[in-house]
């Protein structure tokens, strides 16, 4: 695109389908999957 | 949702459920203000958008940025719809206990001004905890932790350091119930550092997956507030102390982490001056206090904190460019492996995933919450915790809060911290207002510096 830089893969949704396994540490998006 | 904002020369467009990140130029920028949601593309640029932009840019520029903004929509990453409501309507989450704050010392050699937990003492009276206590601790913790391997115990209080024989029994006793029961303890350990040696540092460094090293900048800013008994600052003490103790770790896995109050609204100097002592892993964060507290940061001085963030930006990314960077806590955020959706919409865990411990056993729902006795839980002996207690934060999501619904930053801070929102507004769900502001501040450089890093 020539107007627009995308930064990142966008992939919350995603996330929410497969994501909650628990396994992380206890702000929050400083934090790491 | 969007949310769009210019920082480091760049202009930032967040689509908030998507997560994505987008820098556009100008004319895409200007365009996103006369577009609403829900947004539905069109096979060229709505009239009355060409017509309002026409002054500024040509037709040619207009139907472009019109395609693009339609191509992002069409891909999900901008204007893109909420679909979590639904996750957290049926919000069914059965958490298990994966941290503990253990609370090994009611007690401190300091007596910093701001302390929350009363000096030490949490309105309790000062005590230690017992090994006794501390290893039904590590007992509760693995009975209630179901099938989950990693548990942490964060050595807290008061000041750790007190008590440390019985961190090291602890610690030892855990590591071999670990082996015993299939879980992997990691520890970690806040101090002010005043009673550090080479035997604590060695203990430390083989056992502490991470310390956090209480010091608030400049020497005259740190013994302002932060003194001992007597009335003596700590700065001279702890800095030597700090630095070896950062160096003997690599400059990984530790913070020096602060406290910036109303006598210091321009605690970038104070960030500032912890990087030039040589630490590369830094945190100041905003003190939270009663108004009545001449010390405490209150509404009239959100101007001039979101200001200070702003020039920290400035100087962060300037000595990042320059290769000497150092790290800021509050403005680390992974764009691109983030924790999932359901970790962002239902926060830190306190009350149900992580709980404190009192040196008398008891347990609270986190540290801040310690010494209200309407939040007291249970205790290590009885092995059970209040349910209802229990129930209410595992209920409680940035979808629970109202005020969350309409904010752009709810998928990076996660609703906040229950203990503010309880002690300012009476409910665990009603969001702290000044802890709000501060944080979409510090979202918006945090994203910025990201923008930075990968563009410049």
């Amino acid at each position: 695109m020539k107007h627009v830089t995308t930064l990142n893969k966008a992939n919350l949704k995603e996330t929410a389908k497969h994501g909650g396994c628990g396994e992380c540490q206890t702000t929050v998006a400083n934090q790491k999957c | 949702m969007i949310h769009k904002y210019r920082q480091l020369g760049f202009n930032i467009v967040l689509d908030i459920y998507s997560g994505a990140v987008h820098v556009v130029d100008d004319i895409v920028y200007d365009m996103l203000d006369y577009i609403s949601e829900p947004f539905t593309p069109a096979e060229k640029c709505p009239a009355e958008i060409a017509e309002a932009m026409k002054d500024r840019y040509t037709e040619s520029e207009i139907g472009e940025a019109y395609g693009e903004i339609c191509s992002l929509a069409g891909l999900g990453q901008l204007f893109s719809p909420d679909t979590y409501e639904a996750i957290a309507k049926h919000w069914n989450k059965q958490s298990v206990v994966k941290a503990l704050c253990l609370h090994v010392a009611h007690d401190c050699n300091l007596r910093c001004k701001y302390c929350f937990a009363d000096t030490g003492e949490f309105h309790g009276g000062r005590s230690l905890m017992s090994a006794e206590v501390g290893k039904k601790a590590i007992d509760f913790v693995i009975e209630n932790s179901g099938s989950r391997k990693n548990i942490e115990i964060d050595y807290f209080g008061g000041e750790p350091l007190m008590n440390f024989g019985v961190v090291k029994e602890i610690t030892e006793y855990a590591k071999e119930q670990g082996k015993k029961h299939g879980k992997n303890f990691r520890f970690t350990i806040t101090t002010n550092g005043i009673l550090l040696n080479d035997d604590i540092k060695q203990y430390v460094n083989e056992n502490m997956s991470n310390i956090v090293l209480s010091i608030d900048g400049t020497r005259e800013t740190n013994d302002r507030v932060r003194y001992r008994v007597d009335g003596s600052g700590s700065y001279d003490t702890i800095v030597p102390k700090f630095q070896d103790i950062a160096e003997s770790r690599d400059q990984t896995n530790y913070y020096v982490r602060g406290t910036f109050t109303a006598y210091n609204t321009d605690f970038a100097k104070d960030v500032i001056h912890l990087a030039d002592l040589g630490f590369k892993q830094t945190s100041v964060e905003p003190v939270v206090a009663p108004e009545t507290e001449d010390y405490a940061l209150t509404e009239k001085h959100i101007d001039e904190v979101c200001a200070e963030y702003d020039k920290l930006t400035d100087e962060f990314v300037k000595r990042w460019s320059e290769g000497r960077g150092f790290n800021f806590f509050h403005f680390m955020i992974d764009l691109d492996q983030g924790p999932c959706a359901i970790k962002r919409l239902s926060g830190c865990g306190a009350g149900h995933e992580y709980l404190a411990v009192t040196p008398d056993g008891d347990i609270y729902p986190c540290h801040q919450f310690v010494g209200n006795e309407k939040f007291k839980m249970g205790n290590v002996f009885d092995g059970m915790i209040d349910e209802d207690i229990k129930n209410t934060f595992e209920r409680s999501n940035i979808y629970t809060k109202e005020k969350c619904r309409g904010c752009f930053a709810k998928f990076y801070c996660s609703g906040g911290c229950s203990a503010n929102a309880y002690n300012f507004n009476g409910d665990i769900n009603k969001p702290y207002e000044l802890a709000c502001e501060f944080e979409k501040k510090r979202v918006e450089c945090a994203i910025a510096i990201e923008a930075y890093k990968k563009l410049k």
